[in-house]
Formats: C-alpha cells, structure tokens, sequence
C-alpha cells in the first residue's frame, strides 16, 4: 500500500522536473520569468540577504564600549566567545528541552484532533474546528498577556478552581513551572494551526482507498494508523519542521511573560532573548548578530538534519 | 519557513511603503526630524524646535508652560516609555546614528552607560556649570564629573520608609527605626497574628537593591569618565554581604515575601495590606496614589529609614531623573537652554509638585514653605518632607554607577532570585554577581582594577 502512495506521489514530480529541464533551453521565456521574479527578488535581496550580509559582517567585529566605539576586525572571536558562552549554551539547552516536549505535544494533538475532525462531519464537528483553530487567530503578544494575567496568583482563576478543593493553588509563574506555563501558551496557539494543515491534507485523500481498505476488511484504527497517517506523511513532516524552527526561535511568549516573572525569565533564558537584550539593552549589536548567527546555523543544522532523517516520508528523496 | 513566509510578506509591504514614500519626497531636504508629531501644540510655529522625551507625570502642562512663556524656543514633547523601554529606543538610536530626541529624561544611575558611548553632550560651554548652587550637593555630583556637566537634576528619590500605621497599631508593633528593630518588628507582627508579610523584597528591584546596600556604605564602582577604559569592580563586599544576608534571613524565615516588584500582583499587595511597610523613595507615595484595590481603612504614615547604626544614619536615593542634551541634538545651545530651564521657576515645581508628586532637586523648592510645610492628604495630613524626604536628600552623598548599568541590574535580578528560590546563598549571590561584571568589563575592553 505504502510503496504504491509514494510512487504515485513521486510520478507527477518526475514528469514536472522533466518540463522544467527543457523550459531551460527556451532562453526567451527565461528572461520573462525572472521578470515576473523580479519585484520579489528586489524585496528578497534588500530585506533579508542585504541585512543578513550586514549582521554577518557585524558578527566578524567587536566594539566594546571602553575602546571609544572603535569596531575592531576579529574574524571569528565572537563565534568561538558565543559557542563558550554558558548564558547562550544554556539557552540553547532550554530550547532544545522546549523542542523535545513541545513538538510532539503540538503534532500528536493536532494529529489526534485532525483524524477525529476528518471521521466526524456534524455540525459539531464543524464548530469544534474553528474552535480549536481560533487560538492561531489570536496575535501571540496578545495570546502571552491574556494567560499572563490567568496566571497571576492574584488575579488568575486558579487559585478559586483548587479552592473548591481545599488547595492551594501552584504558582505558575514561579522557576518550576515556568517551563509548563510556556508549553502551555505555545501549544494552545499552534495546535490549531498545525490541525488546520494536517486536516486538509487528509481532506485530499480520494475517500475510494478507505472503502478499498474497508473491503480489505481494516478498521477505522488501522485505516487511520495504516492509510490515513502514511499519507500525509508530507504534511506532518512540514509541521514538525515549522515547530522545530519556531520554538528553536523561542521569542515573543517568554518576553511579553517576563513582564510579570523577571526573576524566572531571565534575559538570557532563550538565545533568541539574549541576542535580544545583547542589541538593544546593552548596545552589543557586534555580539547580538553573532548570537544571531550563530543561533541561525544551529537552526539549520537541526532542521537540515531532520529533512535528511524524514526524506523518505516527505518525499524530498 | 513559517515565520519566513510572513516575514516575507511584511518585507513586501515595507518594501511597498518604502519605495512609494522614496517617490513623493522632495529631494533630499532631509525634514524628517522637523516633522516629528509632537504630542503638545506647537504655539510659535516660527521658532527654534526642540524635542523632548519624558515620562514625568504632568509633563504636559509643563511643556505648555514652558512654551507659551519662550517665543524663540518650542519643545515639542513625546513620551517614548518610562526608563527600560525609553532607554532601548535612545541607545538604538545612538547606534544608527538618528533618531535621538535633542533633550532626554534620563535616571542618573544610566548617565555613565550614555557618556561613555558618547551619547550626551556637555553643558559646560552652555553655562551649565553656573547653576550648580541651585541644587543639592549629592544630586549634582551625580550628573557631573569635574568640569562637565552630563544632565540638570530634575527630580531625585531619596528614600524613607511608608508604611501601615493602622497596621503596627492593632498589632501593638511599634513601627522601627533601625534595622534590628524592623527584624524584630517582622516576627512581632507574625507572632500578633498579621498574616501578612513586613515587607517585600524584590529580586527585580535594581536600583531599590542598590539603595539597601548603599545604606552600608557599599560603592561597587570605581569610575572615572575621564579614563574611559579602566574601572574597578568591588561588588562582593562585607558591607553588601551583611544587607543581603540579612534579607535572605528574613526571606527564608518566610516573613518577608519576595514577589517581582511592578506587576500587578505586586501592586496590589502594595495597598491591599499584605506588606505592612513600603520601603519607598521619595516618588513612592504618587505610586501609592496611583493603585486600585487599596484598603479602605488604609491609614498610611511616613518615617525615616531604618538604620544599621542610628549614631551615624546614611541616607540613600532611588530613582529620580535628569534632562540631558543628546549628541544629536540639532542646535546644542537651544536644546540646553530646555534642559536648564524647564523645571527652573517656582511656578513649575508646583506643578510638578502637587500634580506630578515629584520630590524636587532644586534649592529654592526645597527651602520654600509651601514645600517643606506642605500636608499630604495621603498620610493623613503628615508633612513628610520636614519629617522625612528633605534630610534624606540633604544628607544623600552621591553614588558611582557602572557604565553598563543595564548589565548590571540584570546580572543582580538572576543572582539575587537564584538567592531567594534556591540553595545559593547571599554569599554565593555576590559572587556570582562580581564574576559576571568582572568578566563583562574585560570583554568590553575595559582593565579592571
């Protein structure tokens, strides 16, 4: 079953890649194609590989505040400072703990919810999936305020829900359960996006294969598990990468909650927040871009690393 | 990829906006500094413009104050965040290079960071060294180094002690004037019953922490402007050991609670009873003022602060600002004429008195009756200026910041809340602290005595 999918899948690819090979002797529409490339090329280049050279370029020089802001070339120095750094290590540890709880909560939830949805088509079913989808429509900032304040010890409701039974309630904002809350924030936005995504791809499955596994005599267990997971292995493959690469990038949910818990967020509790505060609280903007960049290739690297390990499934073998 | 596409997305817009704003504007004129939006009315559209950045409350009224009586100079005034968050925008725009306003509300615990990335001009040359009588000694010796003159003091915090005399009083806690007696005063109410906590001791509080360890005669900064690359780092002293550990006894004791300063929990708790003292500086009762929750019996009472030895008391400061010209500033002269006259008559320090609840740092405010005697609804009729705030600012003696302060206050907050939350102690607390600045300053380039 799975062999006849992927090569299904893989047989429209191939004959694309074959048009494209003999578009590339026609020179003539060649030059219309880069014009119509064009307006984006010159909004590509001039804000994110003009800006990227720039920050590399930062990243080769340091300026510290008592040499008179004289930027010095030191080549490498603040990679091999950066990959020192206890502050940017440990960060990167605590988002690679984020990465290791947070994606396979995000992706099995969303999954899960996504195969219910698709067996489903009442009305209900219909109301739920925009319910679970609206917290993604929500702004992030606004999203990280709101679970702010439900977790403040004073103002949040949950000091009334373990009232009723005789308890106290814990202190979400405190070290421990810091961690927690943030999973919490993140995977309440995201699930419905990744939902969204992993419902319409199995939306696209020709419902003819369920009857044929139907006839086979499988059950809706196996039919999910055996047809519908294998796939979509494309589109769960994308949504762990979108996952991977936004909580690698962890950001806007630990800064708008430090506002209410500056002593369990630290400035330097995700590397993304470190470059942050290196830049525009203390004017390191040479050691900001290296953290940056330095960030950026780790990300790449896992998400590179990845890609390899799931060619198969996503098709890009 | 996902963050990718949108950011793609708001390029493109940009990109847009960009492109079509480059289309319509007149060639290179440059007047995009001249046509700030400013916040107040511009009355004499002829004159010399000067922009402004500052939080204080009521800021406007004196803004328009200042403008309806100069024809020859406007402010044009935006307020661009209170400390934290003005600072980002100030130091972003020293870095590019534009964008700065030409005079600036600064603390001067920050002045140092901005000097040394030459961010502030002198106002020596303007005549700033002249007014120096007009201010209290510790207050100028914080915005001046030898001949030059960083900022005008404006308003300055000098710290005493609020607290809930309603509170002492059921109780039967006599409220405490030194420091072993506010140890025993915080058991006493525990023992009367108060389930409440003394006080708070906030990790977070940068410059309120500096003030508790200042009171011992702690200066960890020895920095001299005019050598730019040298300093000495003495965080990790017997002096700061002694504060801190004497709060981190207090802390573990669970009669003193530790919350985040400035959220609203913390707000709350201010005004609601659960602290029974605010230990504040002398803007703190406008605070107060401020806050929603409060206790309705609430019956609030102001008293010096504590001392570590009542025959040699020490006075300290928190908080309180300065206006300082930018190296951006478009015309430096007009700019420190703003920075030297706004808050430079009497009829304005009412203003910023009675509506803005600012402590003045400017002699002929603190020496006139209507200050010194004024009775603050608040505290009940008290008059806390004679009781408290004037000798507190009289005998404040200055203090040396770092010239990476933001740094600083951060390295302190992770310390200090790795103190209160685990096994570290206050020792281990001012060592990392010292550690941390040690390696920083060397990075920097700096050689560390």
């Amino acid at each position: 079953m799975t062999s006849t999918t992927t090569e299904r899948v893989a047989a429209p690819a191939r004959t694309r890649r074959r048009r494209a090979g003999q578009s590339l002797l026609d020179t003539k529409r060649q030059w219309w194609g880069w014009l119509f490339l064009a307006p984006f090329t010159v909004v590509f280049v001039l804000f994110l590989l003009v800006p990227l050279g720039y920050a590399f370029w930062l990243s080769l020089h340091t300026q510290g505040i008592a040499t008179g802001g004289e930027s010095v070339f030191t080549g490498v120095a603040n990679y091999v400072r950066v990959f020192t750094d206890a502050d940017f290590l440990s960060g990167m540890a605590r988002v690679g703990r984020f990465v290791l709880v947070m994606v396979p909560l995000q992706i099995g939830l969303a999954v899960a919810i996504a195969l219910v949805l698709d067996t489903l088509a009442t009305r209900l079913s219909q109301a739920s999936r925009l319910l679970v989808f609206v917290p993604y429509a929500i702004p992030a900032v606004i999203g990280a305020l709101m679970w702010g304040f439900l977790y403040s010890p004073r103002f949040g409701p949950a000091s009334d829900l373990f009232g009723v039974f005789g308890l106290d309630a814990p202190d979400f904002l405190s070290r421990d359960l810091i961690f927690g809350s943030l999973v919490n924030i993140v995977t309440w936005q995201w699930v419905g996006y990744y939902m969204i995504i992993v419902y319409a791809a199995l939306r696209a499955i020709d419902p003819s294969i369920y009857e044929a596994a139907k006839l086979d005599g499988a059950g809706n267990r196996a039919i999910a598990f055996r047809i519908k997971i294998p796939m979509i292995a494309s589109s769960m493959v994308m949504i762990v990468v979108f996952a991977l690469i936004g909580t690698l990038q962890f950001f806007t949910e630990p800064t708008v909650l430090r506002s209410v818990a500056q002593g369990a967020i630290p400035t330097t509790y995700t590397p993304n927040m470190y470059a942050y505060s290196m830049a525009f609280s203390y004017s390191q903007f040479n050691y900001a871009s290296t953290i940056a960049f330095a960030l950026g290739i780790l990300v790449f690297i896992g998400s590179y690393v990845f890609l390899y390990a799931t060619r198969k499934q996503s098709g890009l073998k | 990829m996902r963050r990718g596409l949108r950011r793609s997305v708001a390029g493109t817009a940009a990109g847009l906006a960009g492109l079509s704003l480059a289309a319509c504007a007149p060639g290179g004129e440059g007047g995009a500094a001249d046509n700030t939006s400013c916040t107040n009315e511009i009355t004499e559209p002829a004159a010399t413009r000067v922009t402004l950045w500052a939080w204080f409350p009521a800021v406007e009224q004196i803004v328009d104050r200042f403008n309806a009586e100069h024809d020859d100079v406007q402010i044009c005034w935006t307020n661009a965040g209170q400390g934290a968050d003005e600072y980002g925008k100030f130091s972003t725009a020293l870095e590019a290079g534009t964008g700065a306003p030409d005079v600036i509300q600064l603390e001067s615990e920050i002045l140092p960071t901005y000097t040394i990335l030459d961010g502030l001009a002198d106002l020596a040359p303007y005549g700033a060294g002249e007014l120096e009588d007009r201010f209290p000694a510790g207050a100028w010796s914080d915005v001046s180094d030898g001949d030059a003159v960083h900022a005008i003091p404006v308003d300055g915090g000098p710290v005493g002690m609020l607290y809930r005399a309603d509170i002492f009083e059921k109780y039967g806690v006599e409220p405490p004037t030194t420091w072993d007696e506010f140890a025993r005063a915080a058991q006493d109410l525990r023992d009367a019953g108060y389930d409440g906590y003394i006080t708070n001791y906030a990790t977070n509080g940068g410059a309120f922490n500096y003030a508790l360890f200042a009171q011992a005669g702690w200066a960890p900064f020895d920095y001299d402007p005019a050598q730019r690359d040298q300093i000495g780092i003495d965080v990790d002293t017997p002096e700061a050991r002694k504060v801190l550990s004497y709060w981190e006894d207090l802390v573990d004791r669970g009669l003193v609670a530790s919350d985040d300063a400035f959220t609203s929990d913390y707000n709350t708790s201010l005004v609601d009873g659960t602290y029974a003292v605010y230990i504040a500086a002398a803007w703190g009762p406008g605070y107060l003022e401020g806050l929603s929750d409060a206790d309705s019996g609430a019956e609030w009472k102001a008293a010096p602060l504590p001392q570590w030895d009542p025959a040699d008391p020490v006075q300290v400061n928190q908080g309180g600002s300065a206006l300082a010209v930018t190296s951006q500033a478009k015309d430096p002269e007009a700019a420190a004429t703003v920075a030297m006259e706004l808050f430079d008559d009497e009829a304005t320090w009412k203003i910023g008195v009675e509506d803005a609840g600012l402590f003045p740092l400017w002699n002929l405010a603190l020496e006139a009756d209507w200050f010194t005697d004024r009775r603050y609804p608040f505290f009940g009729g008290q008059q806390v200026n004679r009781d408290v705030f004037l000798d507190a600012a009289a005998r404040y003696p200055g203090f040396t910041f770092s010239p990476f302060q933001v740094y600083a206050y951060d390295r302190q907050t992770m310390a200090l809340y790795d103190m209160v939350e685990g096994p570290a102690t206050a020792e281990d607390a001012l060592a990392t602290i010292q550690d941390s600045l040690v390696r920083y300053a060397e990075q920097q380039g700096f050689t560390v005595r």
